[in-house]
């Protein structure tokens, strides 16, 4: 066995740890730290585990009330009452390092990490959603990395049988060498059988369940907390290796010791391992644990303390089992194929002995080690950003008149950030559990409960765009989008999850846009009742070129009361009436047209009003729940002609055009592309318009008569013509022609 | 008689729940798991070989399940004219394990399809499709190795026998490669063994019974079976 590494400042900055932070440690443990203990320190205060340059502004964003459960941060996910005894677990997380060097693996383990944060709450995972962002799709790189994360995901997530059901994928330079794969995961639990990420009492046994330990993933904590460079490449060995089926087994056996009732609590191992879920387990619960490293079951030979402690081998959990069940819990996992072995026990004076073959390896204070305790806590400096003052000064009357307004529309309409992610989700299993309502490829997706009339709606969302051009209002915008999304399927809004993509948070224009993008969302989150539940920061997110825009991921559940309140965005039938909801700004700062057409991000991004929001949620949601709507849809990148012809073809099986009339302002670019917020395209039945209406106006709401369902085009102010055969075409197969299949 | 199915459950299958649900509270008939490493199908009338990955079906399909203890007894019992219905990876254990002809090759795309399709009926007085009023059925796939192979010979036994029962077409009954999602041979989607009494197909009619996911074809495959019994 080598041997180990005399500890130095020098080697701790190797670690990715500051002097101070080195300094720190000396003076809490009274001495300088062995190898192991500096192994330990330095993925703990990865910015990747502490959120040090992060929670002191997360702390700001609105993290109880509503219907939360449990605060945000305190458990695995958050979680939220929805009535009958139940409760919903939801949370996203990043998985964007990995998948830059590793696309197949890093995104599979994406999906496994926040499936094993849901299950290990007690709850039954129900379904699964994602969002992406990759560079352009013209360079064969992005194509590669495209097919790698998407293949990824699936297999994962079809393999673990649990549905995909919705997401967003977008395409733009600001990616390139960096791309964001995010995963979320929602599940189920009865509000009586939740179980704690805790340990306590002396004595308790503590064990590993599921796969034996490895090589893989040592350090993959440091290296999702430093920016993308051509030694990336070399790093390839920090991506962890997912096995579906062991976690499968693993989801199994884990609910099974939970409804039993025979443990004190479980943490899984995702970033930092053991390192991670011994220490926040003991300092949970205040205790320490004694632990034998021996005793882990282990895939290679000749691993060092260092490394077992480090390991982020998937599909492994940490549990205190309830002293006198051990025996049981064996059982359990011996039905199921899998590794249970117990390495040590809980003890009660604060402070984590780990033992490997006869010596005491480290000898550390759970509570010094993390978020929340003696973990670092920074302020970074922040200034605005120069670019501001450019992109804000475009002039949007300077835009030539496009000459043939057919053809933007079709350059719109073919942006692959327009188009269906039909080649991405038809490589997902979208349906089994047999509870999707309403799959991918709609605005929300929807899965119903079985046993009750309920439902929920979920989704993500962000213009990063937006964001990139005024953090504040973009951050904003992500959440009201969100909510829109969930409110026009026919849900109330319940909660979010967030995932913070970011650029690195030393550099003080990057650190700007995070404070800024937090503010907003806070805002937001405030007006719509909709509480952080919980979620994940991605610092770094830069390659030698530039960092990304500032991506802001908003997940959002939302609650639908009876089934009969589900709504979808695509026309039923011919002849119905087309209103509009809400009013047009002309406002094209960020969007796609103005990319597509004009190539340029530009200008400010739109203009939320929350006030207005809010009321347009409660009026969808009164159509809705009279019936007054036969399918709601709401305006968003591509403008209103987007949003059009989507009601005219999303339903495959039934496609119905339209014949409308759009009010043009100044100009009909601006007002056919403008992305304006808070308007949502509604149809009527003739027989239902005078209640519609009275109940419009009496609300003194705005909304404009566009047109009629019918016919087999979507006929624009008498002069534009779209066949429907030829929008089908571009939807549906934009996206597989480029990507070859 | 009171049909009572059978489902199986191996570890890596995720269908299990979904077939256990359709057939016991949608269509009211008895159900009952059946664990991979027991020796006993507990007085089944009907065995379900359930969608999935079993055993991580790293190796190939259905080659690990074919050889587990429970598989042994679905082979007894199958071969003594048991009425048998794998479904997605249920029919890649059946011809894996050989009480179906053909194999089950990766997709023709490489890649993992989950969509709507359209199958046509081709053999409608079959155990499995007695009670169906419709010439077309639209039941989801979900699978990345379903594109069914046979050599010439077993095709022209399958024909002779009438043990193709659905085969992928287009909404109005086309059959062309344009509705072929996977790249089966003559647009193969389910078979029957030449005894009539195990069925073997790719899409997953348990996912298509219950009226508030807004499709029910798969309801009538389930009914066939029991109305079998009962002639």
């Amino acid at each position: 066995m080598l041997k180990e590494p005399e500890v130095t400042l020098q080697l701790a900055i190797e670690h990715g740890l500051t002097e101070d932070e080195f300094n720190n440690i000396c003076e809490k443990l009274g001495r300088i730290p062995n190898f192991t203990e500096l192994g330990i320190y330095s993925v703990m205060w990865s910015e990747h585990c502490s959120y040090k340059n992060s929670i002191a502004l997360l702390k700001t964003l609105p993290r109880k009330g509503g219907k939360l459960l449990v605060k945000a941060g305190e458990e695995n996910a958050g979680l939220v009452d929805i009535g009958d005894g139940m409760a919903v677990a939801f949370k996203i997380e990043s998985h964007n390092h990995p998948s830059a060097v590793e696309p197949y693996q890093g995104a599979a383990t994406g999906v496994g990490g926040i499936m094993r944060d849901i299950f290990t709450m007690g709850a039954r995972p129900i379904a699964s959603l994602n969002s992406l962002r990759f560079g352009s799709l013209k360079d064969a790189r992005t194509r590669f990395l495209v097919d790698g994360v998407v293949r990824g995901i699936g297999d994962y997530g079809n393999s673990f049988g649990v549905p995909t059901v919705a997401g967003e994928v977008y395409f733009d330079e600001c990616y390139h060498g960096n791309p964001l794969v995010n995963a979320m995961s929602v599940g189920l639990v009865k509000t009586d059988s939740v179980a704690s990420a805790t340990s306590k009492g002396a004595g308790n046994p503590v064990m590993i369940v599921g796969s034996s330990t490895g090589r893989d993933g040592i350090h993959g904590a440091t290296f999702a907390s430093e920016e993308i460079s051509a030694k990336s490449e070399a790093k390839r060995p920090s991506v962890q290796v997912g096995d579906p089926f062991t976690e499968k087994l693993l989801l199994e056996a884990t609910l099974e010791i939970i409804k039993e009732n025979l443990i004190i609590g479980i943490q899984d191992m995702g970033a930092a391992g053991i390192s991670c879920s011994t220490t926040e387990m003991s300092a949970k619960g205040k205790s320490g644990m004694k632990i034998d490293l021996s005793k882990v079951p282990l895939r290679e030979d000749g691993m060092t303390a260092y490394e077992i402690m480090l390991s982020e081998s998937q599909e492994r959990m940490l549990v205190v089992v309830k002293k006198g069940n051990e025996d049981r819990v064996k059982e359990i996992f011996e039905k199921w194929d899998l590794h249970c072995e117990i390495i040590g026990e809980v003890i009660d004076e604060p402070k984590l002995y780990i033992d490997y073959e006869g010596k005491r390896k480290a000898e550390i204070f759970p509570h010094h080690l993390v978020l929340g305790g003696g973990a670092p806590v920074y302020r970074r400096e922040f200034k605005k950003p120069t670019y501001l003052k450019k992109t804000k000064s475009f002039k949007m009357t300077s835009l030539p008149e496009v000459e043939n307004i057919e053809e933007a529309i079709y350059k719109v309409l073919s942006s692959p950030n327009i188009v269906s992610k039909r080649w991405v989700y038809e490589q997902y299993d979208s349906m089994v559990r047999t509870n999707t309502v309403v799959g991918p490829g709609c605005d929300a997706a929807v899965v119903f409960i079985k046993g009750t009339q309920k439902a929920l709606a979920m989704k993500t969302d962000c213009n990063s765009r937006y964001v990139y051009l005024n953090p504040r209002e973009g951050a904003k915008i992500a959440v009201a989008e969100s909510a829109r999304n969930i409110v026009c399927s026919g849900g109330v809004p319940l909660g979010i999850t967030n995932c913070l993509n970011f650029g690195n948070p030393y550099k003080p224009e990057i650190f700007w846009q995070f404070r800024e993008a937090i503010a907003g969302m806070g805002e937001a989150c405030r007006a719509f009742e909709t509480p952080v539940t919980g979620g994940n920061v991605s610092f770094y997110n830069e390659s030698p070129d530039a960092a990304v825009y500032p991506t802001p991921v908003i997940g959002m559940v939302g609650l639908i009361e009876n089934l009969s309140h589900i709504t979808t965005s695509y026309f039923k039938n011919e002849k119905d009436l087309i209103f509009i909801l809400g009013e047009d700004f002309e406002e094209l700062g960020g969007s796609e047209y103005l990319k597509v057409v004009h190539e340029t991000v530009a200008g400010d991004s739109p203009q939320l009003n929350l006030d207005t929001e809010k009321q347009l949620h409660e009026r969808l949601l009164f159509l809705i729940r009279n019936k007054l709507i036969q399918s709601a849809h709401d305006i968003s990148e591509g403008g209103i002609v987007s949003a059009l012809v989507e009601c005219s073809i999303l339903n495959r099986k039934k496609m119905i055009g339209a014949k409308v009339i759009i009010p043009v302002k100044t100009r009909s670019d601006f007002s056919l592309f403008s992305e304006s917020q808070s308007r949502v395209i509604v149809s009527v039945k003739k027989s239902d318009r005078a209640a519609f209406e009275y109940y419009m106006l009496r609300q003194k709401a705005p909304y404009r008569f566009l047109g009629m369902t019918g016919g087999k085009q979507v006929k624009i102010n008498d002069e534009i013509t779209l066949p429907l055969s030829k929008l089908e075409n571009i939807y549906y197969n934009t996206l597989s022609q480029i990507m070859g299949s | 008689m009171k049909v009572k199915f059978g489902i199986v459950v191996f570890p890596g299958s995720n269908c299990d729940h979904d077939a256990y649900f359709s057939v016991k509270h949608i269509l009211g008939y008895e159900a009952e798991f059946l664990w991979h490493k027991d020796h006993s199908i507990k007085n089944s009338d009907v065995i379900i070989l359930p969608g999935g990955f079993s055993y991580g079906d790293y190796l190939r399909s259905g080659a690990i399940a074919k050889l587990s203890p429970l598989m042994q007894e679905v082979i007894n019992f199958a071969e003594g004219g048991g009425i048998v219905i794998g479904i997605c990876n249920g029919f890649q254990i059946l011809t894996e394990s050989g009480l179906l002809p053909g194999v089950l090759l990766k997709n023709e795309s490489l890649k993992f399809v989950c969509k709507d399709v359209y199958l046509k009926v081709i053999n409608a007085n079959s155990a499995f499709t007695n009670l169906l009023n419709k010439e077309i059925l639209n039941i989801p796939i979900a699978h990345g190795e379903g594109n069914y192979f046979a050599d010439e010979k077993t095709l022209e036994e399958l024909n002779k026998n009438n043990q193709i029962v659905f085969k992928y077409s287009d909404n109005v009954g086309n059959l062309n490669s344009e509705s072929n999602p996977n790249g089966s041979v003559d647009n193969i989607a389910g078979i029957i063994n030449k005894r009539g009494n195990i069925l073997g197909m790719m899409p997953h009619p348990e996912r298509v019974c219950n009226p508030i996911l807004g499709n029910t074809d798969g309801t009538s495959i389930f009914r066939s079976v029991v109305n079998s019994f009962l002639k």
